[in-house]
């Protein structure tokens, strides 16, 4: 059973353990500005909502590099970047419609969330329980989705891998 | 006839991503893939960092697995399709002898295209379009070599970060009045000219260039206000074209390029069209266009695919939008970033910092958005836009405050359960 990053805003305190855990665990460092996922803040903090990739079913990254850089890791169903084969083209960028991967002007390639193959450092430093590393089928993963997937159109469907 | 395979012309990414989307969801007919150039299937997106050195050529092959093709049972032909008899469902063939099909799809993308100055066929002088342009340049550009790169548009941008990257004396010459037009407005620019200026490259805009002749083994350029420039090399960045030439007479309907419907079919029942050479609907206008990019290749590629296996597939229409790296600037555009009769424009800029957010609004709805200095999220924009989220009292706050994008998508997706 594939796993997910659930997303509970209502228990987020924008504390910002997960930027930083995210930023060590990625590259090295504890800098929320190199962090995969990132806390949004409403109302001068009081509200907060953390945001990453979802791994989408959609791929949307994956279809539009030119190089085949993005592949799907099989264990973890995570969309992965090889920096490798990246060329740094950026088109993944704006490819993707929730802005969740990025260029990084460091090392000259895109960065996003891999799910920390399968172990995602963000889920275990949360205090509160906001982000979670629960079973891809539970619901309310689901219905994160659908919400974030309001009115996209979508690739055919069986597109190619 | 039903052994008749489906048969792709071109090997760019839209006709590769339909042939793999051929065989995942149909793997009984054959699939052939006709390609002209003798290369292994690559991405000209790939190109300039060939050029700069980041990446050898493997690194442009849109494939990288062993057999990648061959074990999926598609076939490449290294051939030119000469014409198309779609009444016989049959192809002619370049090397001679005709190839039977029972779906055809067209995806020869596009040339480029030399404009009508005296000089231009002159040796040193180079497109930069194909993966054999790359090595004519490579084997020119040499470092403190007198480099001239005519046309700053899209592409003459992107081959200009490679051009500087090997160290050449650089010189852009554009005619229209500012750098990449078909994706920026005046600010952003004005912003890059100044930024590559800042970088050691002469911009030189609203600038023709009348005439290019040999000079003693390299090249003198005459521009159109008399003044002179020596190159050793001449990059020609001034356009492409679709590659259509070979559908006069088949009876398919063209324009600019292939006209397609929204299952990318052409005029003829059993031929598509996808990708460069398609002119397919635009999200924003219905109009059809053509959107000369990788993300459109590939929705292309993938959507005519479907369709040619009679699994029934509406496509919603390509958006228009780039992204672009000027010596280290990055700008991108999406939808209709001009603006919209009727619609509201917000901007924010600091010349100080090279930072310019534009965007453009149909009532509460995102129809287009400029960035340039952005890189975190911008993703975001393509996501307001193409599902028309409605931004109720969030397109106030970003009147006021452009760089809420982010904020105003997840307050207006997910921000229900706070009441932001």
């Amino acid at each position: 059973m594939q796993k997910a990053l659930l997303i509970d805003p209502e228990k987020c305190t924008s504390c910002l353990q997960c930027e930083l855990a995210c930023s060590f665990e990625q590259e090295g460092v504890f800098n929320p500005a190199k962090s995969r996922i990132k806390v949004f803040e409403f109302e001068h903090g009081l509200k907060a909502i953390p945001y990453t990739c979802t791994q989408c079913s959609e791929a949307w990254c994956l279809h539009a590099c030119p190089v085949e850089a993005i592949t799907i890791n099989e264990a973890t169903g995570a969309k992965e970047v090889n920096p490798n084969t990246c060329v740094g083209c950026k088109v993944c960028t704006i490819a993707c419609p929730f802005g969740t991967i990025n260029y990084n002007a460091d090392s000259g390639k895109v960065i996003k969330c891999d799910l920390c193959s399968g172990d995602p450092a963000c889920a275990k430093a949360c205090p509160t329980d906001a982000i979670t590393y629960v079973d891809a089928n539970w619901t309310g993963y689901d219905r994160m989705q659908e919400m974030a997937l309001v009115g996209h159109g979508r690739p055919a469907k069986g597109a190619a891998q | 006839m039903s052994n008749s395979p489906y048969v792709i012309v071109g090997a760019g990414p839209a006709g590769v991503i339909a042939a793999e989307t051929l065989r995942t969801n149909n793997p009984v007919t054959p699939v052939l893939m006709i390609g002209e150039e003798k290369e292994a299937p690559y991405s000209r997106m790939a190109l300039p960092y060939l050029l700069a050195e980041d990446i050898k050529e493997t690194g442009t092959h849109l494939r990288h697995t062993d057999g990648h093709f061959d074990t999926r049972g598609i076939e490449i032909r290294n051939d030119r399709v000469s014409a198309v008899t779609a009444a016989e469902k049959s192809v002619t063939l370049a090397s001679g002898g005709t190839q039977a099909f029972s779906k055809l799809l067209i995806a020869t993308g596009s040339h480029a295209i030399r404009p009508p100055i005296p000089g231009t066929d002159l040796p040193g002088v180079e497109n930069c379009w194909t993966l054999e342009d790359a090595r004519a340049i490579a084997a020119k550009a040499s470092k403190g070599s007198n480099v001239v790169l005519m046309g700053a548009g899209f592409i003459g941008c992107i081959v200009l970060e490679a051009l500087a990257a090997r160290g050449v004396h650089l010189t852009v010459v554009e005619m229209e009045d500012r750098m990449v037009p078909r994706m920026m407005d005046q600010t952003g620019g004005a912003m890059i000219k100044s930024w590559c200026e800042a970088k050691g490259v002469t911009v030189l805009t609203s600038t023709r260039i009348e005439e290019i002749a040999a000079n003693n083994g390299a090249l003198k350029l005459t521009l159109g206000d008399g003044k002179s420039l020596d190159a050793d090399l001449v990059v020609c960045a001034a356009g492409v074209k679709p590659n259509i030439a070979f559908l006069e007479g088949s009876g398919i309907n063209t324009d600019t390029g292939v006209l397609v419907n929204d299952r990318m079919q052409t005029s003829d029942a059993n031929v598509f069209a996808a990708g460069d050479v398609a002119q397919g609907i635009d999200f924003s206008t219905g109009a059809n266009e053509i959107h000369a990019i990788q993300p459109t290749a590939a929705d292309h590629g993938r959507t005519a695919a479907m369709n040619m296996i009679g699994i029934d597939t509406p496509f919603q229409g390509s958006l228009s939008m780039n992204v672009l790296n000027t010596l280290g600037l990055i700008t991108s555009s999406f939808g209709q970033w001009d603006g919209v009769a009727g619609g509201d424009t917000a901007e924010i800029t600091d010349n100080d910092r090279f930072r310019y957010v534009r965007l453009s609004f149909q009532d509460d709805v995102l129809v287009g958005a400029l960035s340039l200095g952005m890189t975190q999220h911008v993703g975001v924009l393509r996501g307001l836009i193409q599902s028309k989220v409605r931004l109720g009292h969030w397109k106030e706050r970003l009147m006021a405050n452009p760089l809420l994008i982010m904020e105003a998508y997840l307050a207006r997706t997910q921000g229900s359960v706070f009441g932001i």
